[in-house]
């Protein structure tokens, strides 16, 4: 146990080489490039919706498809069930999350220069974290949307989970719903912050340390 | 001896008339099997999948243009331009009213897309008004529409409209009937000759917004002009009129107009023309210029055309120009160019009150033996020309010139195809037949009769529009479908050149009585004027309830604040005689005056969503002078005592004097 705790802590102190601290680098860069990108969209189709109706979320913004007019358009039919209208006021992790992102770019910064490896777990856990809290969140923004529903609304359906990864029916509606390219990057970004580890995970501790 | 014969002949007709009436339904079609396959494939457009033309047909004495598509001949959806159309809303609000004016009816003729160097530029439709000497302007953004001008001054029976010049600079319209001018004139009909007048107008085109004026005029002869065509390339700057009545009858035309064997045709120079109103050289009638051929020399040349001509058409050169002489089995062709020599050469055989008449052997390259009963022509883009024949019930394809001598020597050996239709075809279209560049795809015969083609529908019998394949060297009639009464001339134009929108913007609602939120909408008392301002959005109204009292003057705005294709709303209030259809965007207004007391249900007349039926309100009319209880408005409604408010009685209910609404019907008597 105390060998355990002995080689952890070694770890942890472990420089970094260049190629951890250019991934670092690259890493950054990632997760700026996530901003501009869809995180998630969610798409619905009915027959007379061929086209579909279309949400896509940013790390900043909602957006409905069409130049707005889907979101206004799901919103309409929401009504009928007593739904909530969405509005991008009612995620208040967008406030957060681009903020979240910035602290990412800045820690990932701060790794790189420091070189030391303590830093990109720490990275890398709150970023893990983060992620799983945001999906979480989603979670639990959709659930509620879809079980506050107004008792005295048109249209009576039982309270149901929107799906937040896959596709499923709703009434006349076959939605899906599925991460972008936006996620995608900060999936990568994650596994470049996995990469940096590994590349220095044999590195020697300055003598002096060791 | 002689009255034998005729009674012979007679009888033969009667009997081969009635073996082909007899025939009519019993046999098949003729289509073979291979045909029937090939021909559906031609036309057939799937489910989801949609027409590669708009036809936009007139709808004659309905007042109205009618859109199909083509290959399928569909019918999709009704323009209303001349009468009211409840089914869209258009005659009922206050805009649609004011372009109606107290017209409740038109009839359409000639619809002429706009274009930009003499082709189409998918911008504005326009039709005429036969009956009520005026012009509309379809804008194709929306497929509205837009203006009515008319009636115009000085004319009578704008038949030969709307015509467009090459850069839609000008439209033309010239008078089928003559009538003593300025309008409100009476003289006899004996003075006929001397004091009845034909006009030539020119409608002046806004090339941005589209917006017509009247021109300029230029005073004709009373013969009654009938059909006319703008020149382009070497013809650019002309525009060309048939007329029938030389006779200058004023009964019987059918007789006394049909004495002669040749009618004058008019040559005018438009450009001309301008430059001499420019300069001064017309005098003012009813506040148009008008010009005198007579006195300003140049403007207008006569020809002699084949006995009382009805279609008038240039070519896609802008070389010649056909003209179909309806009593005479031939099509004349002319030769602008030969027009243009003789002009220059003062080659003139005579002239009619001072307006010279070209030599018609100098200026006539031939004419084509195309059938009885030449009416129209078009064209494709093969250098083929395409004329109507109505007593032949046929279409003649024929090539244009320039001919060879032996063709010279003998017509009939240009005439290449002839196809019968079903039945005494007026009009026909080829897409582009009017532009430098035609498309050889289709041609669409619009006939007159229909003959019980269709299943029986009674003695009003629908109009046959049938579809022909032009493509090959032999014509192929491959469709057909009917309409209601009653399409002249149509034009066809490739869906791929223009994009309409389909929801007016939000952005672009500049309406200061539009409201954008359910709870803006409002009803608000000034005087004895109630004004609301409601919302539509599935599946309600908001406000629900509009309160007044009877001789109050009632205004009500909708705005349907939709922003999805096709989630379109009525208002119909009961007993009102009141349906306006607003589309997603869009703010219309209808005013009226209360004069009936009650509860009057309002709703939604288009079917718009699960809970369409669930879309209603209620107008309470209370005895004037009466307190509403609850005001829907901010401020308290003020309390009206007199019995009579803007000169409107206070009635009693159960009289029921209502102008507007229509009495309750009474039973049999
Ligand atoms: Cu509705």
């Amino acid at each position: 146990m105390k060998r355990f705790l002995r080689a952890e802590y070694v770890f942890l102190q472990k420089p970094l080489n260049v190629g951890s601290r250019l991934l670092l680098l690259l890493s950054a860069v990632i997760v700026g490039g996530s901003l501009y990108f869809p995180l998630w969209k969610v798409h619905l189709e009915a027959p007379q919706y061929q086209e579909g109706l279309e949400m896509t979320i940013y790390a900043y913004k909602l957006e409905g498809g069409n130049g707005g007019q889907d979101l206004k358009e799901i919103n309409m039919l929401n009504h009928y069930i007593g739904m909530k209208p969405i509005s991008a006021a009612d995620f208040t992790e967008m406030q957060v999350i681009p903020f979240m992102l910035g602290l990412f770019i800045l820690l990932a910064l701060r790794a790189a220069v420091f070189g030391r490896m303590g830093p990109v777990v720490d990275l890398f856990v709150l970023a893990a974290y983060f992620g799983m809290f945001s999906i979480g969140a989603f979670y639990f923004r959709l659930y509620t949307y879809g079980h506050n529903l107004d008792p005295h609304a048109p249209m009576n359906v039982e309270p149901f989970m929107p799906v937040v990864f896959g596709t499923q029916q709703i009434a006349n509606f076959t939605q899906s719903s599925y991460p972008q390219m936006g996620s995608y990057f900060l999936c990568i970004f994650m596994l470049v912050l996995l990469l940096a580890i590994w590349f220095s995970r044999k590195e020697q501790l300055p003598s002096s340390l060791s | 001896m002689k009255v034998l014969r005729t009674s012979v002949i007679g009888l033969a007709c009667t009997v081969a008339l009635s073996l082909v009436l007899s025939g009519c339904g019993k046999k098949d079609s003729g289509t073979s099997a291979g045909d029937r396959a090939s021909n559906a494939e031609a036309t057939y457009v799937a489910p989801g999948e949609k027409d590669e033309y708009y036809l936009f047909y007139s709808g004659g004495h309905s007042g109205q243009v009618f859109v199909a598509g083509l290959p399928s001949l569909r019918h999709i959806v009704t323009i209303p331009v001349f009468a009211p159309y409840p089914g869209t809303g258009y005659g009922f609000d206050v805009e649609s009213k004011q372009l109606l004016g107290n017209y409740t009816w038109g009839d359409v003729h000639h619809p002429a897309l706009s274009q930009t160097d003499s082709m189409y530029d998918g911008r504005w439709l326009f039709v005429n008004d036969n009956a009520n000497n005026r012009v509309a302007r379809i804008d194709l953004h929306d497929f509205k529409t837009k203006q009515i001008i008319g009636p115009l001054p000085n004319s009578s029976g704008s038949h030969a409209s709307s015509f467009v010049t090459e850069n839609t600079e000008y439209l033309f319209v010239s008078t089928r009937f003559s009538t003593p001018l300025p309008k409100g004139t009476v003289s006899e009909l004996e003075n006929y000759e001397k004091d009845y007048k034909g006009m030539v107008t020119a409608l002046k085109v806004d090339p941005q917004s589209g917006e017509m004026s009247v021109g300029f005029q230029i005073l004709m002869p009373p013969f009654n002009f009938d059909l006319a065509s703008t020149g382009k390339g070497p013809s650019s700057g002309y525009v060309f009129f048939t007329s029938y009545n030389t006779e200058m009858a004023h009964e019987t035309l059918e007789v006394n107009a049909s004495q002669l064997d040749r009618d004058l045709g008019a040559i005018v120079n438009w450009k001309a023309a301008a430059a001499a109103v420019a300069d001064g050289k017309g005098t003012k009638m009813e506040g148009v210029t008008v010009l005198d051929p007579a006195t300003v020399p140049g403007i207008v040349h006569f020809v002699a055309i084949a006995k009382s001509p009805h279609g008038m058409d240039v070519d896609p050169t802008g070389k010649w120009v056909t003209a179909g002489g309806k009593l005479q089995p031939t099509a004349t062709v002319l030769n602008v160019e030969k027009i243009l020599t003789a002009i220059e050469q003062k080659d003139y055989e005579g002239d009619f009150r001072g307006i010279p008449i070209l030599t018609h052997d100098k200026v006539v390259e031939g004419e084509v033996p195309v059938g009885l009963g030449p009416l129209h022509t078009q064209y494709d883009d093969k250098g083929n020309a395409y004329t109507s024949l109505f007593i032949d019930s046929a279409v003649t394809k024929w090539k244009l010139p320039p001919w060879t001598d032996a063709e010279k020597q003998d017509l009939t050996s240009v005439v290449k195809d002839k196809i019968t239709v079903h039945y005494s075809i007026g009009h026909l279209a080829i897409s582009g037949s009017d532009t430098k560049k035609p498309d050889g795809k289709w041609l669409v015969a619009l006939n007159k009769l229909s003959k019980g083609r269709h299943i029986n529908v009674g003695p009003s019998q629908p109009e046959s529009s049938q579809l022909i394949d032009i493509s090959g060297e032999k014509m192929k009639l491959v469709a057909e479908a009917y309409t209601e009464p009653e399409p002249h001339f149509a034009q066809i134009l490739k869906a791929d050149q223009i994009d309409p929108i389909e929801v007016y913007p939000q952005a672009e609602n500049k309406n200061p009585n539009a409201v954008w939120e359910l709870e803006d909408g409002i009803v608000t008392r000034t005087g004895t004027t109630v004004e609301a301002k409601v919302v539509a959005i599935r599946s309600r109204f908001s406000p629900d309830k509009i309160e007044a009292n009877v001789g109050d003057t009632v205004r009500i705005h909708v705005t349907n604040i939709e922003q999805t294709a096709d989630m379109i709303h009525g208002f119909g209030i009961n007993e009102h005689n009141i349906n306006i259809v607003v589309d997603p965007g869009e703010t219309k207004t209808i005013e009226f005056v209360a004069k009936k007391k009650g509860v009057f249900p309002f709703y939604c007349t288009n079917f718009c969503s699960a809970l369409h039926q669930e879309m209603q309100g209620y107008m309470i009319v209370r005895e004037s002078g009466a307190v509403e209880p609850t005001p829907e408005t901010g401020t308290p409604a003020p309390t009206v005592k007199t019995d009579a408010v803007d000169g409107i009685p206070a009635v009693p209910a159960t009289e029921n004097p209502d102008v507007d609404a229509p009495a309750p019907v009474e039973p049999n008597k």
